[in-house]
């Protein structure tokens, strides 16, 4: 059987042309996809039964002696991190905001370690953004700023940005300039007509210069900024005012380099200035294929995007104090459900000393070093294959993730459900005792 | 449920506060029933309020939440009892969205503006309000598809697209945000009028609206077009608003109702040639409809104090933003739409606030007919849906109007003619402005009426309509509106004295127009074409799937569509 049109659950691309070839259950082929969405699907070793740790070890046991622990731990702990759900879809993340309610808990994105910089940025000057389609169909300029989507998201290029045709753009390639910026060159930077390297942590200093550039105001920028000749500066400023339709595309190399979100603050006010001149557009270069959606269904249920913290009964939010990495570098969480993402390799090393240090619930298909350090392990269906439901690609559009085999694992909104309804009747029958043990 | 002997304003039926009791079984209004005894006497008991336009659903609203973190805490409210938390007051969290519409007595709301690429969001949105009905425009006025179909005077084609686009999006209606304007914006510009050819398309924005007004009566659709102006928001835009409405003129509704709704018209009565000789036409506007009757409207009342600007008028949102210094976002759709978001605060101070305030009241005042005008903030554009209370009380009350104009720009009184205008509503009125009205505009049968078979959706307030003076006591009148006595939700008390009692899962309505199978054929062969080329995802994974609207009320039109039964 070949199941067309399947979307893939690699990156923030969420490329939608996949054809995938099942046999006996089982994905034999992937075709259309790069070879990191490719590998993605076809899948690896799993984890293979929930474990509990005993004595130091993991022990296998039933799903729901995994899911009371799980309960267990969570109504113990006075302020548990529920953290992840960039690789899930938006049914799971749903029903984890539920679940961050009712155990009175801080919910945090994997974006906290990406683009969380980004979305403090859009808080402090909005986004002035387009759908990817927008950019396909009329960009003629393009500017890659810190990412690197050769290696990144492979088929970004072809299908949304610097190779793609529309209607506007019918030579595809050839009529557009392509403009990379980074510290050093890259395999996106081989496919540009503009590359400009600037010294690492400049990013801050270089945009102003630009936007000096931009309001004409040429006059007050210095000789060399960020390592770059003044007259480079003036040339880039010249390509992108000549734009006819630009669009900047941003990664974690001006996310995560000195200035953060001020850098992505100041990214955003660049674009606006170029509105003034021509038509701009700017966007982030999301990683997980549905880190954008916990952003929005937390938005739409909390009111927030990321780190939001469930304690006081109503969401709080301020990063730097209720982000994960926040919350751990002060010890202030002492349990952690840890769904669909691997913080043990991707926090600082001291941050993941810290979560070694409390009790840990993980849903995950895979092993991971987070596993080594996980009590419950819970392995979950592969969401985007093995289940289906809602992503948002890069660009906030929302679509539906097909499920391509039958799994025997739960899913992980059904894995979230049996840790709730365990919540609830743990509490329910420790209130009923509680009440018994007034009436002596 | 039988709810006693309240002060009934029905205006549907012709019932004008009468004292008499009503029934309400299985959901719907009935002639007798048994069980829960409300008691109403004398309060003043309507149906359940349905705003015909708000935004309240989708990317527009999130990018207006993911921006507002300074918003989200305005609104906080701790989970308790049957509520999850809520946040907001410009942009509420979905629960909040709901909570708060059933406190103040409503129980249906439309979200005004959807794409049908993003109408997915929309309705993952839509799930999550508790308590209301609802359902959602689809937007069509800057579509490639559509504009080629004006192009080719394809009117035939049109209707197949509008029909397809609507089953896609799982959208109840046309709504068209100055058409053209958002396909030039795709390059940064705009359209200046009505007759002002769209870059690359070679139709007008005249040619837009009319055919798709034309194409909505080809399809029957229960509403009619639904239009924001081009111009919108401009010192001397009146004249765009006369001038399209004068070119609809000619169009023949396909049901008992409107051609043409015009929204927030607040934003399109405007005279002066620039902000400084800025003032009112509103009465032009009112005189035209209250001499014609091809078109309503909605007020689009603008209140002092925090607003969230959110429209499909994305060139209106950068000059918003160039206007305030304030955050800009901005989102273009591939292939249909454009649009934006920045935060907005209206001053008292500021003349220019002061007559867009006064503006929005002129509107309703001066036109004769209530079932003409609705009242709207165009919420969260004007002002958020919960100041609706001080809308109706300022309409209510020439006092309160006067002693809110003492406070205001003196030079107010030259630009605008609210401080002449004695006309204070009624209940009655009020009652066809917020409930049976937006019901009829909208084609919605089974709401804002009390008739038997309708929606049990009541509304119950702790005021006595034949004792309270709501000239003088406007303070009162204003309290009782912000928490309804009762809200009844389909037969459930959802809402009891500002209390949420209960929270069970709405109702979307969305329209499933069936076109003739040769111009769908035809259709698809552009669609193929589109999807091929441009789009940036496949077709067979763009329209929504069922899974996204759990509980549909499906209005079918078009052809072989059944006789259609007419409101009251």
């Amino acid at each position: 059987m070949i199941v067309e049109d399947a979307i893939c659950s690699f990156c923030g691309c969420l490329c939608d042309d996949i054809n995938v070839e099942v046999e006996e259950n089982k994905v034999k082929r992937v075709r259309h996809a790069c070879r990191l969405g490719s590998s993605k699907i076809m899948g690896h070793e799993r984890i293979r039964r929930p474990m509990v740790r005993k004595d130091g070890e993991l022990k296998e046991v039933s799903y729901q002696q995994a899911y009371e622990q799980a309960a267990k731990i969570l109504l113990a702990a006075s302020k548990p991190l529920l953290y992840g759900w960039a690789s899930t879809v938006c049914e799971a993340q749903k029903k984890g905001i539920l679940l961050a309610e009712e155990v009175g808990g801080v919910l945090d994105s994997t974006a906290t370690v990406c683009h969380g910089p980004s979305v403090i940025g859009i808080e402090e000057k909005g986004l002035p953004g387009a759908t990817l389609g927008q950019v396909k169909n009329r960009a003629d300029t393009i500017v890659f700023w810190g990412c690197n989507p050769a290696e990144a998201h492979p088929r970004h290029s072809l299908r949304y940005s610097s190779n793609a045709c529309g209607r506007f753009t019918p030579e595809g390639r050839s009529a557009k300039k392509i403009i990379v910026v980074d510290v050093r060159e890259t395999r996106t930077s081989k496919n540009a007509d503009k590359l400009v390297i600037i010294q690492p942590g400049t990013d801050y200093e270089v945009i102003s210069a630009l936007r000096m550039l931009v309001a004409g105001k040429g006059d007050m920028v210095p000789e060399e900024v960020g390592g770059v000749a003044k007259s480079e500066l003036a040339s880039l400023s010249e390509m992108l005012l000549a734009a006819k339709f630009g669009a900047v595309f941003f990664g974690l190399g001006i996310t995560h380099s000195r200035g953060r979100y001020k850098n992505i603050d100041n990214a955003l006010s660049l674009v606006t200035d170029l509105n003034s001149h021509t038509k701009f557009v700017i966007m982030p270069m999301r990683g997980h294929y549905n880190v954008g959606g916990i952003g929005q269904a937390l938005a739409w249920s909390s009111g927030y995007p990321m780190s939001v913290d469930f304690t006081r009964q109503a969401p709080y939010f301020n990063p730097g104090e209720t982000a994960a990495c926040d919350l751990l570098a002060k010890a202030d969480t002492d349990a952690a459900l840890i769904i669909a993402a691997d913080p043990a390799s991707n926090f600082p090393r001291t941050i993941v000393e810290e979560l070694a240090k409390i009790p840990i619930i993980q849903i995950d298909p895979y092993e991971n070093p987070t596993t080594l350090l996980a009590d419950v392990v819970i392995p979950s269906a592969i969401a985007g294959v093995e289940a289906e439901g809602t992503a948002y690609r890069m660009d906030g559009l929302a679509l539906r993730m097909r499920k391509l085999v039958n799994s025997s694992y739960p899913s992980d909104e059904e894995i979230l459900d049996g840790i709730l309804e365990s919540v609830r009747s743990l509490r329910c029958s420790r209130s009923l005792q509680g009440g018994l043990k007034d009436d002596n | 449920m039988i709810i006693r002997g309240g002060i009934v304003y029905d205006p549907a039926n012709g019932i004008f506060g009468e004292e008499m009791d009503l029934c309400i079984d299985g959901g719907r209004i009935v002639e007798d029933a048994k069980g829960e005894v409300i008691d109403a006497r004398g309060l003043l008991v309507m149906p359940g309020g349905v705003d015909a336009h708000t935004h309240i659903a989708g990317k527009k609203m999130n990018t207006g939440r993911i921006m507002r973190p300074d918003d989200a805490r305005l609104g906080t409210e701790l989970r308790s009892g049957v509520c999850r938390p809520s946040t907001g007051y410009t942009v509420p969290n979905c629960y909040a969205i709901g909570y708060r519409y059933a406190r103040m007595g409503y129980t249906t709301a439309f979200e005004a503006a959807t794409p049908i690429i993003e109408a997915r969001h929309t309705h993952e949105e839509l799930e999550e309000i508790p308590i209301l009905d609802k359902g959602a425009l689809t937007l069509f006025g800057n579509n490639w598809e559509v504009m080629e179909c004006v192009h080719d005077k394809d009117i035939a084609k049109l209707a197949a697209y509008v029909a397809w686009g609507l089953r896609a999006a799982r959208g109840y209606g046309i709504k068209i945000v100055n058409p053209g304007g958002g396909e030039a914006w795709g390059f940064g510009s705009n359209v200046k009028g009505l007759y002002d050819p769209v870059p690359n398309f070679d139709v007008t924005p005249a040619e837009i609206i009319h055919a798709l007004a034309e194409a909505n009566e080809m399809l029957r659709l229960p509403h009619s077009i639904h239009l924001h102006f081009n111009n919108l928001g401009k010192p001397g835009n009146y004249t765009t608003a006369l001038e399209t409405l004068e070119a609809l003129e000619d169009i023949k509704p396909s049901r008992m109702r409107q051609a043409v709704h015009v929204t927030h018209m607040q934003f399109s009565a405007y005279g002066g040639t620039s902000w400084r000789d800025f003032e009112s036409k509103a009465s032009i506007i009112a005189d035209y409809l209250n001499k014609h009757n091809h078109a309503t409207m909605d007020m689009g009342q603008l209140l002092f104090g925090a607003a969230t600007t959110m429209t499909a008028d994305a060139p209106l949102e950068y000059g918003n933003a160039r206007l305030t210094h304030n955050k800009w976002s901005n989102h273009d759709i591939e292939l249909e739409e454009s649009s934006g978001v920045v935060p907005m605060v209206y001053s008292r101070k500021m003349l220019v606030n002061a007559v867009q305030w006064a503006i929005g009241l002129e509107l309703a005042l001066l036109t004769e007919d209530p079932w003409k005008v609705l009242m709207t903030t165009d919420s969260p554009n004007g002002s958020p849906f919960v100041n609706y209370p001080e809308v109706i009380t300022l309409l209510m009350s020439k006092p309160k109007r006067d002693s809110e104009m003492a406070t205001l720009h003196g030079e107010l009184s030259k630009r605008t003619s609210l401080g002449c205008i004695e006309r204070e509503l009624d209940w009655s009125e009020i009652a066809i402005m917020t409930r049976a009205a937006p019901a009829r505009i909208l084609g919605l049968e089974d709401k804002g009426h009390l008739g038997l078979g309708a929606d049990g959706d009541v509304s119950i307030y702790n005021l006595s309509p034949h004792e309270v003076d709501a000239s003088q006591e406007h303070a009162t009148v204003k309290k009782a509106l912000a928490a309804a006595k009762y809200t009844i939700k389909s037969g459930t008390v959802v809402c009891k004295d500002g209390k949420i009692l209960a929270t069970p899962r709405g109702k979307t309505y969305w329209v499933d127009a069936v076109a003739a199978q040769a111009d769908m054929d035809r259709l698809m062969v552009d669609l193929q074409d589109k999807f091929e080329r441009y789009y940036s995802v496949q077709m067979s994974n763009y329209a929504v799937q069922d899974v996204y609207v759990t509980n549909p009320r499906v209005v079918k039109a078009g052809l072989g569509a059944g006789p259609l039964k007419e409101a009251a």
